[in-house]
């Protein structure tokens, strides 16, 4: 992904950076990618533009739209990836089925700091599957593999059934793909980088990636 | 056509066929997530197509917990699962949309002879319409309207209105206020 646009955002939030898919997995997913950024920011209570934006989406966002969800492009792909590799989207829902479905039960989009509302506000707006973690605490790109032998989840208990699909980083699993995040690898409240990552699947254009890492970006650079 | 070339591959017959099973299950993998992918797309428009009107079994068994790349026989397993699931949901549909053209019919004939269908009562929700509302064969002016055969459709004016409602909950918590022990 180039750093240099025309586009003038793009100029005081960070370019993602793309990470990679071990080969075989991306014989099997042609499509899948993991892209991320970075950027200053420390957990804590969102600001009021930020609560008011919730507020605006959980006014836009209706029933019938999230009965409609799943046949949308992007919901749908994540729903087909979900399928492939043995998660079960209704009980294990995409990011933006839950947040849809968690707006209608709540009545609303309920506001859990940053940067988790940043993230939220992005994956609505976009369909895209997002994730974030304690920047300082990962190391290099980010990556989507298989858990090789002996490999484990800090903060899980028992080693990692081998195959299992899992983000990581050059030394570790930072987390399962679309589950749980390792200990010390998530937001915490001594963290004071945050890099978000977008997991593309097959039928997630670029271009909507790019615009759920900027929103979430630039969402918690202004906060 | 095996050209020369070709042969000394083709003789070393386990490499070969090896390399062709492999590439062959990766191929049916493939192949089988595109029918996948085809047959959720169908089930979520089923899905809601049908929400409001009927429910369809949309649920399937995932073969795995801990994501991963599934082998053929599991991806199989979701395939038919998902097939299983479009073809009940497809049946379920036609089966409402009979239901729904005969209570159709059934309010014409309401409407046109109210006297052959005494006290029947037949609801928009019957009818696959949205809102609140039925149609309700009863008879003119009561009990007169009954000894005289005096029998009409009345339609029902809709949902009953929001103040209404709440007064109606104020009501019942007043009710209950003053049952309460003191």
């Amino acid at each position: 992904m180039s750093a240099d646009s025309a586009d003038p955002r793009m100029g005081w939030v960070p370019a993602p950076r793309q990470g990679w898919v071990a080969p075989h997995i991306a014989s099997e997913f042609p499509g899948l990618g993991i892209a991320s950024v970075e950027v200053d920011a420390k957990p804590g209570k969102s600001p009021e533009p930020v609560r008011r934006r919730l507020r605006d989406l959980s006014d836009r966002t209706y029933g019938s739209q999230a009965i409609r969800l799943r046949e949308r492009p992007i919901p749908w792909a994540y729903r087909v990836f979900f399928r492939q590799i043995g998660l079960d989207p209704d009980r294990t829902r995409t990011p933006v089925e839950q947040l849809t479905l968690d707006r209608l039960h709540d009545g609303g989009f309920r506001s859990n700091g940053l940067p988790g509302d940043a993230l939220d506000i992005a994956i609505v707006e976009t369909g895209v599957a997002l994730r974030a973690f304690d920047a300082g605490s990962v190391l290099g790109a980010l990556c989507i593999r298989d858990s090789a032998p002996g490999e484990s989840l800090a903060g899980m208990p028992g080693e990692l059934e081998k195959g299992t699909l899992i983000i990581a980083d050059e030394l570790q699993p930072v987390g399962l793909l679309f589950g749980p995040t390792a200990a010390g690898i998530a937001v915490a409240p001594g963290t004071r980088r945050v890099a978000v990552a977008a997991v593309q699947v097959k039928g997630v254009p670029q271009i909507a990636v790019e615009e759920a890492l900027w929103l979430a970006a630039s969402t918690l650079e202004a906060a | 056509m095996t050209t020369i070339s070709g042969m000394p591959a083709l003789l070393r017959q386990e490499e070969f066929s090896g390399f062709g099973v492999a590439v062959g299950e990766r191929e049916a993998r493939l192949q089988l997530r595109r029918q996948i992918a085809r047959l959720e797309a169908e089930l979520s428009g089923l899905f809601a197509e049908a929400f409001g009107h009927t429910e369809v079994p949309h649920r399937v068994e995932v073969p795995a917990a801990p994501p991963r790349v599934l082998d053929l026989g599991q991806l199989e397993a979701v395939r038919d699962g998902l097939a299983a699931r479009v073809g009940e949901a497809r049946e379920a549909l036609v089966e409402r949309g009979r239901v729904e053209t005969a209570n159709r019919e059934l309010v014409e004939a309401m409407l046109a002879a109210p006297r052959d269908y005494k006290w029947v009562r037949v609801s928009r929700e019957d009818l696959g319409l949205h809102g609140c509302g039925h149609w309700h064969s009863r008879p003119r002016l009561g009990p007169i309207g009954m000894l005289m055969g005096w029998w009409r459709v009345k339609i029902s004016s809709g949902c009953p209105l929001a103040g209404r409602l709440e007064a109606v909950e104020r009501e019942v918590e007043a009710r209950q206020a003053s049952r309460r022990p003191r």
